[in-house]
């Protein structure tokens, strides 16, 4: 169970990868159409299409979400054990009833149909195959079934985002909205399915006290300055404005660059691109800057009080694990500018920042958990399958 | 490139008599624009790489000879109040050849249908994003395939890309009556429609640089105008 939910989790860091793609290279419409590919059924889409520029990146990460969707409803049926059978199966055909019904209202709702109907028919599909062990421990299966929720609501935000792109709300076209909140729930999402790796992993399931002193408020306050930095990096990357300043460390070679009108005017005749920056943008982007001193800061300071008292050794190890990578974070951002937002690179900043989210919210989570009789699995697991060296009971 | 509009327009509803008039002048560019780069990502694509042999530029400031500007719309803004004009029945085109659209910038009446083309022997798409008006998204996959739409409210600088090919960017500017037009690269221009002698307000419209405008007097049929867009340095 836990390889398999690890295995769920690694594939949806992909799938993170790939929608991150989609976003730096501005190819998110290069599909117009959902849940069709192109007018066709997105598996039969003709490899040469396929191949075509922006329609890889975006058609591969349909396809992606699509396998990752399948896992998410394998490990439903798995953990929910033997009862979720039941509820898979009325889910299952409520959702195959409903998109039938929406492909019956008109063409408007075909995308919605098609999408209702075909998920409808998996989950269903997933109830007839026969599990017979009892669900996993208590909590595992709430946050399994909140994960086969999510990954639904996520499938049809992303699908939402391309039929809706041309509605404009308020200056703003829905597709920017739905994308922005697409990329936030795809982060909250993996880290849900790393929770549950954890849960179900060695590393959960041996003797531990929770961590006492100012650790124990660190962690969780530096865990929420991680989050509060996607957040700004997806409202900027959503707005296609994560160079709406081009240097770094100085900014329009300043320490805090002009807004008024007359500065907007003269970047914006400097740029070569397409793009027209606002003050907004550029406020956006210092303070993204600023999050990360405060986000490294709180991360280091974890790792400094982590050291000075008596942690948890698995506690230690994840803090040092953070502190790495927000290292490597910091650097990727500072990289994205030096390279004007080089694709890839900016795909490695999403990916890391998904990483440095989820070990925050792990290693928070694990330093407040109490044990004290390790639970019968612990003792079976050999210590290959330890996440964490030293992390199995003796 | 010279944009020429052809003489297709109804009457006024005033009703006075029209004559066929000819604006032309020149937009130059004040102070020193970036240079325009080269798009790499054009020839590093499998299937753009082989549509050219020079490299595709991006065409922000187009500078030519003695400092005009090109890719400026050029449009009567005040002085016609009240008068209402039948849409053009000639159709611009839009192409979209060796990985970029041409002309980068097009203007259209509202009402007044152009076409939008695919000449590549792969597929793109054209996502139009006007402030505006309606929006539209649709695949030309195959070579010489052509769509034709019409926008119906004025706007300038509604903006077209290729999301196949992020780099594909063009800009469709929507007047509310027949006389304007686009400058070429050296940024000179030519208006010529039924327009009756009188007194006009000019207007040059830049995606970057902005609009300026210049009072204008026709007479006789004829006006010249100079305009000028500053880059803020």
């Amino acid at each position: 169970m836990f390889r398999f939910s690890a295995f769920t989790a690694a594939c949806t860091l992909v799938l993170v990868c790939i929608g991150g793609l989609v976003t730096s290279k501005g190819v998110g419409m290069s599909v117009p159409d959902w849940p069709t590919s192109y007018g066709y059924n997105m598996f039969a889409l003709p490899l040469s299409t396929w191949l075509t520029g922006g329609v890889f990146d975006e058609h591969t990460h349909r396809l992606v979400a699509t396998i990752v969707g399948t896992l998410v409803v394998a490990q439903t049926r798995w953990l929910g054990g033997a009862a979720s059978r039941r509820p898979l199966g009325i889910i299952g055909v409520s959702e195959l009833l409903c998109g039938l019904l929406l492909l019956k209202l008109g063409p408007d709702w075909k995308g919605a149909g098609h999408f209702l109907s075909g998920i409808g028919g998996l989950v269903l599909l997933a109830s007839l195959v026969p599990v017979k062990n009892s669900p996993a421990s208590a909590g595992i299966p709430s946050l399994v079934w909140a994960a086969f929720v999510l990954v639904q609501f996520q499938g049809l935000l992303g699908g939402l985002r391309v039929v809706l792109d041309k509605v404009v709300v308020s200056d703003t076209t829905l597709g920017t909205v739905l994308g922005l909140i697409h990329g936030c729930l795809g982060q909250a999402f993996f880290v849900l399915l790393c929770f549950i790796a954890l849960r179900l992993s060695p590393v959960w399931q041996r003797a531990s006290v929770p961590v006492q002193g100012g650790l124990r408020f660190l962690l969780p306050l530096a865990t929420f300055a991680v989050c509060a930095q996607l957040l700004l990096g997806a409202s900027m990357r959503h707005q296609h404005a994560g160079l709406a300043i081009h240097d770094f460390p100085t900014a329009y070679g300043k320490v805090w660059p002009a807004t008024d009108s007359a500065a907007l005017e003269r970047y914006n005749h400097a740029r070569t691109d397409e793009v027209e920056v606002t003050a907004f943008q550029i406020q956006l982007q210092m303070f993204h800057r600023i999050g990360a001193v405060i986000a490294v800061s709180l991360v280091a300071a974890c790792a400094l009080a982590s050291r000075a008292s008596s942690t948890d050794p698995v506690v230690g190890r994840g803090v040092v694990i953070w502190t790495c990578l927000l290292g490597v974070q910091f650097a990727l951002g500072a990289a994205t500018i030096w390279t004007a937002k080089a694709a890839d690179v900016a795909t490695a900043h999403v990916a890391v920042g998904a990483l440095s989210l989820a070990t925050g919210v792990l290693v928070t989570l694990l330093s407040r958990r109490q044990s004290t009789v390790p639970i019968r699995d612990a003792s079976h697991v050999s210590p290959k399958t330890a996440i964490w060296p030293g992390s199995v009971p003796s | 490139m010279n944009t020429t509009l052809k003489t297709l327009v109804a009457v006024a509803a005033t009703g006075s008599v029209l004559n066929a008039a000819e604006l032309t002048g020149k937009i130059t560019v004040k102070g020193t624009p970036p240079p325009a780069k080269a798009i790499s990502a054009v020839k590093a694509d499998p299937n753009c790489g082989k549509t050219r042999t020079d490299d595709a530029m991006t065409r922000t400031w187009v500078v030519g000879a003695d400092s005009g500007l090109g890719n400026v719309v050029v449009y009567i803004k005040a002085g016609l109040e009240g008068k209402t004009f039948t849409a053009p029945a000639e159709k611009p085109l839009i192409d979209q050849v060796g990985c970029m659209y041409e002309p980068y910038v097009t203007a259209v009446m509202a009402g007044q249908t152009f076409q939008v083309r695919n000449s590549d022997a792969f597929m793109h798409n054209v996502n139009a994003t006007p402030k505006i008006n309606k929006g539209f998204n649709f695949a030309q996959a195959n070579a010489g395939q052509v769509n034709e739409k019409v926008f119906d409210k004025p706007e300038l600088g509604a903006k077209f890309a290729c999301n196949v090919h992020p780099w594909m960017i063009s800009y469709v500017s929507v007047m509310e009556n027949p006389f304007f037009a686009v400058s070429d690269k050296d940024g000179k221009f030519t208006i010529k429609g039924d327009l009756p002698d009188g007194k006009y307000t000019l207007a040059a419209y830049h995606q970057k640089g902005g609009e300026v405008t210049q009072d204008i007097e026709v007479k006789g049929g004829k006006a010249t105008a100079s305009l000028a867009i500053e880059v803020k340095q």
